[in-house]
């Protein structure tokens, strides 16, 4: 993979992540100008939903990059996308954060306890949110050093009770009979599945290669 | 290659004159089924008088049940914003499907304690009493809210005429299930017909409405044509739409979201802030249509109606009896 066009998958990369963002904001733009209904009819259900999505799909876009590789050795490149991808679903996630704080809660410490404690879309949520802030603080390469390649391994399978939890958040969030979370949910269910699966494809490959040796 | 000349044809494989005849009949049959389709729907809208359609204009008095002193939520945000999942479940899905929805015919059947079986013609019903102008708040048990100016009159008007039984003591209210015209869609959760009901002295109260129409028109496809009803105090899906049968009944029926989640929604469903929904708070609201920083506001008891409905509820306990 040349250094040209890593720099530009990267860029696109940036923008596809940034894309939505950018719409987001256009839109907010025109709902406090000249287009009220720009954000729909329940802008803060919009907002809410949009970044919560946006939270989830990269989320589980971060957690293909390892399977694809599996399946894929000629992809192994987009390991260097992961860390970049991995923020950006943070990143994403505070946002949804902020919608519940500021639009929900109205900054009152009182509501957001009161949400947390009885509310449990509520708790599965900050729970997920909680379990990808150590894996942003420690996304730098300087992290990888300090903590050792394999204890950061392990800190970083935080990203799949991240997803567990965001997807039961989204179960417990809408109305019951409802099935919109179905797509995601059996996503993530075919990529959690995918990696025991491809490492026992793997073992199975290796214990065929050794026999072949002998 | 020796060409096949005419001569060679087997007579066997020449069409029948009959055939190609019918053939052509059917064709033009067809175009001509399809053209009077549309010029029919052009004549009906054109020439019938005594039929109305969705968003056909409709002759209205004012009201004093009206609640004075509110904003009317935008047209546009109250047709496209709808959560009728007989034609989906997303928000935008009854605007984009509820075109398929036929409300000519249409007849409401009334059944059981009532002096005899009876069947409404909705034009009867249109002319049975004065259309009102009655603008309502309206709030969702999602916590979502808006201000809508319904068109109908009091359905204890229409409750006289079915001539109940003094064993009746609540009304049910069954909407259209009809595969044909509607989706009914399996990731809803629901078994059709879409089924509520209220008390009788709920349903005989002069707030609940027969509606036939909002902003002064026909109620779109979407917002439950052609006839439904409103009850402003509670959450609102009590308020069914497109309504094909009223039914008298002794014992409390059973509702639709009630049987799907009995611990969510009870059959009372009074807008209450001191009574949150399991899964989230019922304290505030979100009002559709407001820009996105001034859209939340606190809940009201009986979402506003208190002081003419609260007597319906003396000494019951509403957080049990939600």
């Amino acid at each position: 993979m040349s250094k040209r066009w890593m720099i530009a998958l990267k860029v696109a990369a940036h923008a596809a992540c940034l894309g939505p963002i950018a719409w987001l904001l256009w839109h907010l733009f025109l709902s406090v100008t000249t287009q009220p209904d720009a954000l729909g009819p329940d802008p803060t259900h919009t907002v809410t939903f949009f970044t919560g999505r946006g939270t989830l799909r990269l989320l589980v876009i971060t957690l293909a990059v390892t399977p694809v590789r599996r399946l894929i050795p000629k992809l192994s490149w987009l390991v260097r996308f992961r860390r970049l991808l991995g923020l950006y679903a943070f990143f994403y996630a505070c946002l949804h954060l902020m919608t519940y704080v500021w639009l929900y809660a109205g900054f009152s410490w009182a509501e957001m306890v009161d949400d947390i404690s009885q509310r449990r879309f509520i708790t599965a949520g900050l729970a997920a949110w909680l379990m990808l802030l150590p894996l942003a603080l420690t996304s730098t390469t300087w992290s990888i050093r300090k903590l050792g390649g394999k204890n950061w391994n392990r800190l970083h399978w935080l990203t799949y009770g991240a997803a567990i939890s965001g997807v039961i958040h989204y179960w417990w969030g809408v109305k019951t009979g409802v099935k919109t979370p179905l797509t995601i949910t059996v996503v993530l269910g075919v990529l959690l599945l995918a990696r025991p699966l491809l490492k026992y494809r793997a073992q199975v490959a290796g214990l065929r290669a050794q026999k072949a040796r002998v | 290659m020796r060409m096949q000349t005419k001569s060679e044809i087997p007579s066997s494989e020449i069409t029948p004159k009959e055939a190609w005849m019918n053939r052509r009949t059917f064709m033009t049959a067809a175009a001509a089924t399809g053209l009077a389709a549309m010029a029919g729907e052009g004549a009906r809208r054109f020439l019938g008088p005594a039929t109305v359609h969705a968003e056909d204009k409709l002759t209205t008095v004012s009201s004093p049940l009206s609640t004075p002193g509110l904003t009317p939520t935008p047209l546009e945000d109250i047709t496209h914003y709808n959560n009728f999942y007989e034609f989906g479940v997303n928000k935008g899905d009854p605007a984009q499907n509820a075109w398929r929805l036929h409300t000519r015919p249409w007849s409401i059947q009334v059944e059981g304690l009532v002096k005899q079986k009876k069947t409404f013609d909705i034009d009867a019903l249109l002319k049975l009493r004065p259309l009102e102008d009655r603008v309502y708040r309206f709030r969702c048990v999602e916590a979502w809210s808006m201000v809508i100016p319904w068109v109908g009159y009091s359905l204890s008007e229409f409750i006289k005429q079915c001539e109940p039984l003094s064993s009746a003591k609540y009304v049910q209210f069954l909407s259209l299930a009809d595969s044909k015209q509607e989706l009914l869609p399996w990731n809803a959760g629901i078994s059709w017909p879409y089924s509520e009901g209220l008390r009788m002295d709920e349903a005989m109260h002069p707030l609940t409405l027969l509606t036939f129409g909002l902003y002064g028109e026909a109620l779109p496809n979407q917002d439950g044509a052609p006839v439904r009803v409103v009850v402003p105090w509670k959450y609102g899906f009590k308020s069914a739409k497109s309504i094909v049968k009223v039914k008298f009944v002794k014992d409390q029926p059973h509702t639709t979201w009630n049987d799907l989640a009995p611990d969510e929604y009870g059959f009372y469903s009074n807008v209450n802030p001191n009574r949150d929904h399991p899964r989230w708070s019922q304290k505030t609201e979100r009002v559709i249509g407001a820009p996105i920083w001034k859209q939340r506001q606190p809940t009201l008891m009986f979402n506003g109606y208190g002081d003419q409905v609260a007597s319906l509820y003396k000494g019951m306990n509403l957080i049990k009896d939600y």
